[in-house]
């Protein structure tokens, strides 16, 4: 008789642990997802959908990642250990970052050097060379830290305020807009600490190239 | 620094009210949401064929613990190795390899989140939601319910009854991390995570390159990552990802998400324990016609015993996060010989939009409450600055994740309790229970296995080629990375000093190996002791009896878990980021 319940028993325990697994598996890993995506695409649409930027009606970013951009009279962001996942295509469809270096595809991260590997002394110091050579008038200690050291993400879309305004004096070189203007358009991207205590200062570098591009007419209508 | 003070004021009030709704659903007390989950949970156990009303003993919660844990890690590891199927899948993504599958399915089981996969490349969307966020929400669930259990077990109120574990795995679904994700998702998504089923986006840039921009269902991991202190990205570099984590606000929703349950669960414990003594008071006063004790406000919102573990707990994470805050601060001295200006600190493999407090903060939440979600590259951190990480894993019970924390730092009190004892004379006493041989061995392996764990397997990656092949730092740092990765495996954390080449058969196996052990072995352990604490008589408190509620108490506890570090993990941290930060400032 033992025999009979003890299989019982380990029958029913089965029984539960494979129905509640189930059951649960439908409830938050179907329901919850689902659920959470039709109420977002509701009541917040356009972060729901990635928070894209347009340009003359064309997608040319998102607002909260960042680009590679290497024209002179763009500001510069920081280095990223996957060129922010830009990339270009050539005829044969073969995909290229910037630095010539096959695309791997999509991915995110840094290059994961220790603080004492000689590799990211190294990087650092060929980022400052090239900085110092588009920036001539910027003295080696002045330029700021975050300038030439790679983000956690490889996506970070900003830059510190020193970092926007150091470059301006090239900037305007490059793009013939005055310097004052160039100083209007970085103010008009930076977001201040939230309440003034939590967090960074922090200047959009994407969000400042649309307005240099507008304002150099490169396209005639930027918006999110 | 105000900033950092301000942050843990504002969370020290949302855990109160948080701590008292979680010992309601906990202690199966009434709660003003209950007619609608009833309900819920009706049809659950209708159809699971689950009595809650019917009690198990240890044996029987930890056998169906396991057992639902098994059935789980069956479904999940079937549906990776298919995942290529077109259904939510418009990235295309292949199946997944057998050990690296392994190691996935383990790694969210036990709700450690170690990830030798990258997100975006490894997993379809049908995999991220069926496997990832399943395994978040009920990996969590296990670990509260285990706790919840213990609690029980400590608080004594019978002899051998542990409470239902389907009950209690559904209930904390259904009534904490369901509704808490809801509205913290939607709060993300307000913020600028993406919440869609879309496959990815390629634009046009400026400079007329393509750019590639990630989709999917990420607000949905993302609040259930902090809230189940589980901490697996759904892309590669996790937090620290504009995608998962856009804003400062977004940053302090995913810090309190991740922070609020393991807190509320030592203010449950306080709670329920003190349930169980004031009924036994209650029934000696009768007896003896006395009165009974009155308690002041911070003992009834905190619960006495439960006041002075959260007081150690503090003490350990303040101590770790000024040390990592002062070691970011600080900067790298390496960088500074090249000329570049150290005065904002190390920014290197940080994010401009939380900088060095926020940055700092992050690294020692996330591995004091066990999530292993980064919003900074801790492999980049300073020397220093990435031990307290490191350190904070090895201890494994500063405040710890879903009541796993908790567990464990009774065990320290636990052994706190029998030093003193020892020193002394007296048998030792925790809440009213004699402490004696048996609960002292238990205690003793529970807490060995860690270190063991850690130790033997970071011993056996340097002395094999496949171990010291995933080195990708030279010098000192190689072997944090390894102390790293095994650490934070054991404590089931699942952050990595991720520039570990750790996607091989070795890794993939020997990680795979220590999550499992890490996890299942002491909770079963942890449940043997309060089932053996629970069969005992109360014992009455006398002038002799050594106070686990007060200040003191707290201290000693702090000194037992620190001393008990150092012995174990001194040396092999002296070899790694005591000798790498040596040579830097050197």
């Amino acid at each position: 008789m033992n025999e009979t319940t003890n299989k019982n028993a380990l029958f029913h325990g089965l029984r539960q642990s494979l129905v509640v697994t189930l059951l649960l598996l439908l409830l938050c890993g179907f329901g919850f997802p689902v659920l959470l995506s039709g109420i977002s695409a509701v009541i917040f649409p356009s972060q729901a959908n990635g928070g894209l930027v347009y340009a003359d009606g064309q997608a040319v970013g998102a607002v909260n990642i960042g680009q590679d951009f290497t024209k002179p009279y763009f500001m510069k962001g920081r280095p990223s250990a996957y060129n922010y996942n830009t990339y270009y295509e050539d005829e044969e469809g073969n995909q290229y970052c910037n630095d010539g270096s096959a695309f791997a595809g999509l991915g995110s991260g840094s290059n994961n050097y220790a603080p004492s590997n000689p590799a990211l002394t190294e990087r650092v110091e060929a980022d400052i060379e090239a900085f110092l050579e588009a920036n001539p008038d910027v003295k080696r200690e002045d330029i700021p830290a975050d300038l030439v050291t790679a983000s956690g993400s490889g996506l970070d879309p900003h830059i510190t305020l020193q970092s926007a305004r150091i470059q301006l004096p090239a900037l305007a070189a490059a793009s013939g807009l005055s310097e004052e203007e160039l100083e209007r358009i970085v103010e008009d991207n930076t977001e201040g600490k939230l309440l003034g205590i939590f967090g960074e200062e922090t200047v959009n570098v994407l969000g400042v190239n649309l307005d240099i591009a507008k304002a150099m007419e490169l396209v005639e209508d930027a918006s999110r | 620094m105000l900033q950092l003070a301000l942050t843990l004021i504002i969370y020290l009030i949302l855990v109160i009210p948080v701590g008292r709704y979680l010992y309601h659903i906990a202690a199966g007390k009434r709660t003003f949401a209950d007619p609608v989950f009833d309900r819920v949970d009706g049809v659950i156990y209708q159809l699971g064929g689950v009595d809650p009303r019917k009690g198990m003993n240890w044996k029987q919660y930890a056998l169906a613990l396991v057992g639902t844990n098994a059935a789980m890690v069956a479904i999940g590891y079937v549906i990776l190795r298919v995942q290529s199927i077109p259904l939510f899948n418009p990235n295309g993504i292949e199946g997944m390899e057998p050990t690296l599958a392994f190691n996935t399915i383990i790694s969210f089981m036990t709700n450690t989140n170690l990830q030798h996969y990258s997100g975006e490349s490894g997993l379809s969307y049908l995999s991220q939601m069926l496997v990832i966020i399943f395994m978040m929400f009920v990996s969590a669930a296990s670990g509260y319910a285990a706790c919840v259990a213990f609690i029980r077990g400590l608080a004594g109120k019978t002899k051998d009854n542990v409470g239902n574990f389907f009950a209690d795995l559904v209930r904390i679904t259904t009534r904490v991390l369901l509704p808490f994700s809801l509205a913290g998702g939607l709060l993300l998504v307000w913020q600028g995570v993406p919440q869609n089923f879309s496959g990815n986006v390629v634009v046009q840039t400026l400079e007329g390159t393509c750019q590639v921009l990630a989709m999917g269902p990420v607000a949905a991991l993302e609040i259930i990552k902090h809230l189940g202190t589980n901490g697996g990205g759904f892309f590669g570099a996790n937090s620290a990802t504009p995608m998962e984590n856009p804003t400062i606000l977004s940053n302090l929703i995913e810090l309190y998400s991740m922070m609020l349950l393991p807190g509320a669960c030592v203010i449950a414990f306080g709670k329920m324990v003190g349930d169980g003594r004031r009924q036994h008071q209650r029934n000696k006063a009768e007896e003896n016609a006395l009165t009974v004790h009155r308690e002041g406000i911070m003992d009834r919102l905190l619960g006495k015993e439960g006041r002075s573990i959260f007081l150690a707990m503090g003490i350990l994470f303040l101590v770790g996060l000024s040390l990592c805050y002062w070691a970011e601060q600080k900067g790298n001295p390496a960088l500074a010989e090249i000329g570049l200006s150290q005065s904002a600190g190390s920014m290197e493999g940080k994010e401009v939009r939380f900088g060095i407090a926020q940055s700092a903060l992050f690294t020692t939440v996330t591995t004091s409450f066990t999530t292993g979600t980064v919003n900074n590259m801790h492999d980049t951190l300073t020397p220093l600055g990435g031990m307290v990480p490191l350190l904070h894993m090895m201890l494994n019970c500063v405040f710890g994740g879903k009541g796993v924390g908790l567990m464990n730092m009774i065990l320290h009190a636990i052994l706190a309790v029998f030093i003193c004892g020892l020193m002394v004379g007296r048998t030792p006493e925790y809440l009213g229970k004699k402490v004696e041989g048996r609960e002292m061995k238990l205690t003793a392996l529970a807490i060995i296995i860690h270190p063991l764990l850690i130790l033997a397997f970071s011993a056996l990656a340097v002395a094999t080629a496949a171990g010291r092949a995933g080195m990708t730092n030279p010098g000192f740092h190689g072997l944090s990375q390894v102390l790293y990765e095994y650490a934070s495996a054991a404590a089931n954390n699942g952050s990595g000093f991720e520039g570990l080449a750790d996607n091989t058969y070795f890794w993939n196996m020997t990680t795979g190996i220590v999550m499992f052990l890490g996890r299942y072995l002491p909770i079963v352990i942890q449940l043997a002791i309060a089932g053996s604490l629970m069969k005992k008589n109360e014992v009455n408190e006398s002038a002799g009896t050594l106070r686990t509620s007060n200040v003191s108490f707290a201290v000693i506890l702090v000194f037992v878990v620190y001393i008990f570090a150092a012995l174990t993990f001194f040396p092999a941290l002296a070899l790694g980021p005591i000798a790498e930060h040596l040579t830097l400032w050197g």
